[in-house]
């Protein structure tokens, strides 16, 4: 079994979550992205965890699970309250801090 | 079918951790269960007791590597070989530790807010609403913040003493989840801090996310996390090379980030300004111990064997983050951000130490060693710097802090001696002799000038004398500009914070006049176990 296409796929997937985090303006589509990055690398991790025939990229991923569930938790109380305050989710209107 | 191995685990020695972890978790309870009135006190107690057992403990266990015969110990690799106890992750431990319990007293302080701590009554109460107005005239407070913060000191204990790269992320999520949260609590101006959680949090997540995938591409190539067998697949060099870059790449974006290291410093004005300034002091010192710790272990330790591939990198980013952080702060206006500017400046003289690498044959026994000299400046700017915010939360008008430098006009003459100790510890973070943060430059610039970096410190000398221009700025500010006679006044602070200003102000006034007895110290503890 080739590792490559996975590889590929995984990086795909994350490019699109990065430029998806730099370009969106809606903080929970940008966090979405921030998951899709996530995602990715699982893909990865346990890609090469069969092609190292060792468990660790897939313990990993499951590391990565956990704490991704507990950054949507942290994450979404934070946008819930600057959204409650502003009325809008965009990154953009949070602009008070600057320079 | 085989058998489940329990893993063997070595209480005695993680005990500090294992101690920060149950106090938090107590906090928990206590939030639960301990009536409101009472739960300030109690868990005040409970987090500075915790905090300074934990300290109490890692202590012993540093005292644990004291040469025997004449042999320096290189410590102890504990929990199946995910941690490494070893000299310069225990002193890490024992300056998070005690940067925590100031930070602590920092958090507790009552008397500037009028009877109630500095973080939101009910941080679930929208800004300006009547909820809100009642919330404060209630005197609620969120006492959460005490188990908040054990967790994220918990997160700075392991991090800079994993010895794999599940563990190194594990505690890197443990330290920056609690803060996120930690910094949008502010009582006053409450937008500023809520943006400031939400840039960190975005931000934050988003470098986490290269660490992640810069862990699974080293996994690929070296087919373990485990640092020592990195090493060993580094030294033999089968495996992609494409891997190990990009791997090497990706993991020093996500350590350069908690860092505040240019290109990555965007978040640090922002988030020290609108943070809570108790929180900025606590993070300030405590993340920049912990991440540094890290990314020396994980380049030294793991990558030490590929360096002529990772040293143009870090020359870059280091000479980036020093013309950044100076030439930015010296267009600054306000006092907090002044100070994460040159909290940026300073992560960029910190890392010349990183330019100090060389196998270890090369390193004479006189010479100063890299981890040796960062530790110790680690040291100096973090009791500096607890300090500074410290006073930063005493100038105060009728809106809270007062952090433009229209209202540190003319200070000098309101309260020469808050004005006086705050000019101190600018001259100790500008770096004039006799202050600790000369010795700690002068250690962290040695260490890289013996390993060849000149051009590096020519150009961190030039920075630290942009540096010197803008502390004294405010110096002259502060002593030798007339203000307005209005204005804010500097507000008498309890016992808490006045311990917080006078152990770091004397802190750096030690180890500026007598450095010796703790870089000797560094000396003999500050190499990594392999």
């Amino acid at each position: 079994m080739s590792v490559t296409p996975f590889i590929v796929l995984s990086a795909i997937l994350f490019t699109i979550g990065a430029v998806g985090v730099l370009t969106r303006r809606n903080a929970i589509v940008v966090f979405m992205c921030v998951e899709l990055m996530l995602n990715a690398s699982n893909l990865a991790l346990v890609t090469f965890s069969r092609a190292n025939g060792n468990l660790d990229g897939q313990i990993a991923a499951f590391f990565v699970m956990v704490v991704a569930a507990a950054e949507v938790v942290v994450g979404l109380a934070i946008i819930m309250t600057i959204f409650r305050t502003r009325r809008s989710a965009s990154v953009d209107d949070a602009s008070l801090l600057k320079y | 079918m085989t058998k489940f191995q329990a893993p063997h685990l070595e209480y005695s020695l993680i005990a500090p951790l294992l101690i920060v972890l149950g106090v938090a978790t107590l906090g928990v309870l206590v939030e639960a269960f301990v009536p409101r009135e009472r739960r300030y006190l109690a868990q005040t107690v409970l987090a500075l007791v915790g905090t300074l057992v934990a300290l109490g403990d890692t202590l012993w266990v540093f005292g644990k590597l004291n040469p025997v015969h004449g042999k320096v110990h290189p410590g102890f690799v504990v929990g199946q070989g995910s941690l490494a106890l070893d000299g310069p992750a225990l002193f890490c431990w024992i300056l998070v530790l005690g940067f925590s319990a100031l930070s602590i007293l920092l958090f507790a302080e009552r008397r500037l807010e009028g009877g109630v701590t500095a973080f939101a009554g009910q941080a679930s109460a929208l800004p300006g609403t009547e909820a809100e107005r009642e919330a404060s005239t209630r005197g609620l407070e969120h006492t959460e913040v005490f188990p908040l913060m054990m967790f994220a000191v918990a997160g700075m204990m392991i991090f800079p003493a994993a010895n794999d790269l599940i563990t190194m992320f594990i505690g890197l999520e443990v330290l920056s989840l609690p803060l996120y949260l930690l910094c949008g609590l502010a009582r006053r101006r409450r937008l500023l801090s809520q943006e400031a959680a939400m840039k960190y949090f975005m931000l934050g997540a988003f470098s986490s996310g290269f660490f992640v995938y810069g862990m699974a591409l080293v996994y690929g190539y070296a087919g373990s996390m485990d640092f020592a067998h990195i090493a060993t697949a580094v030294a033999s060099g089968t495996g992609a090379h494409a891997l190990l870059l990009g791997g090497i790449g990706m993991l020093a974006v996500g350590l350069f980030f908690k860092i505040g290291a240019a290109p990555f410093q965007a978040w640090v004005p922002d988030v020290y300004q609108g943070a809570p300034t108790a929180v900025t002091a606590f993070m300030a010192a405590g993340t920049k111990v912990a991440a540094i710790g890290a990314l020396f272990r994980v380049f030294f330790v793991a990558f030490g064997g590929a360096r002529w591939d990772w040293m143009p990198m870090a020359w870059i980013v280091v000479i980036l983050t020093m013309v950044v952080g100076s030439l930015l702060a010296l267009a600054q206006t306000d006092v907090k951000r002044l100070l994460a500017y040159s909290s940026v400046a300073h992560a960029g003289f910190m890392l010349t130490a990183l330019l100090g690498a060389r196998s270890l044959a090369d390193i004479g026994p006189g010479n100063i060693q890299p981890v040796q000299a960062v530790l110790f400046y680690l040291t100096t700017y973090g009791l500096t710097n607890m300090a500074a915010f410290a006073i930063v939360t005493l100038v105060r008008d009728s809106g809270g802090e007062a952090t433009s430098f229209a209202a540190w006009t003319g200070l000098g003459k309101k309260s020469p001696l808050v004005a006086g100790i705050f000019s101190f510890l600018l001259l100790g973070l500008a770096g004039i002799p006799l202050t600790s943060g000369f010795v700690g430059k002068w250690a962290v610039f040695t260490s890289a000038m013996s390993a060849g970096a000149w051009p590096v410190v020519i150009i961190a000398v030039l920075g630290s004398a942009t540096a010197a221009f803008f502390y004294v700025r405010v110096i002259v500010l502060m002593f030798f500009t007339d203000g307005a006679t209005e204005g804010p006044t500097v507000a008498i602070p309890s016992v808490l914070t006045t311990v917080v200003i006078a152990v770091g102000a004397a802190g750096s006034l030690v180890l500026g006049i007598v450095p010796g007895p703790l870089l000797d110290l560094l000396g003999r503890v500050g190499e990594f176990i392999r």
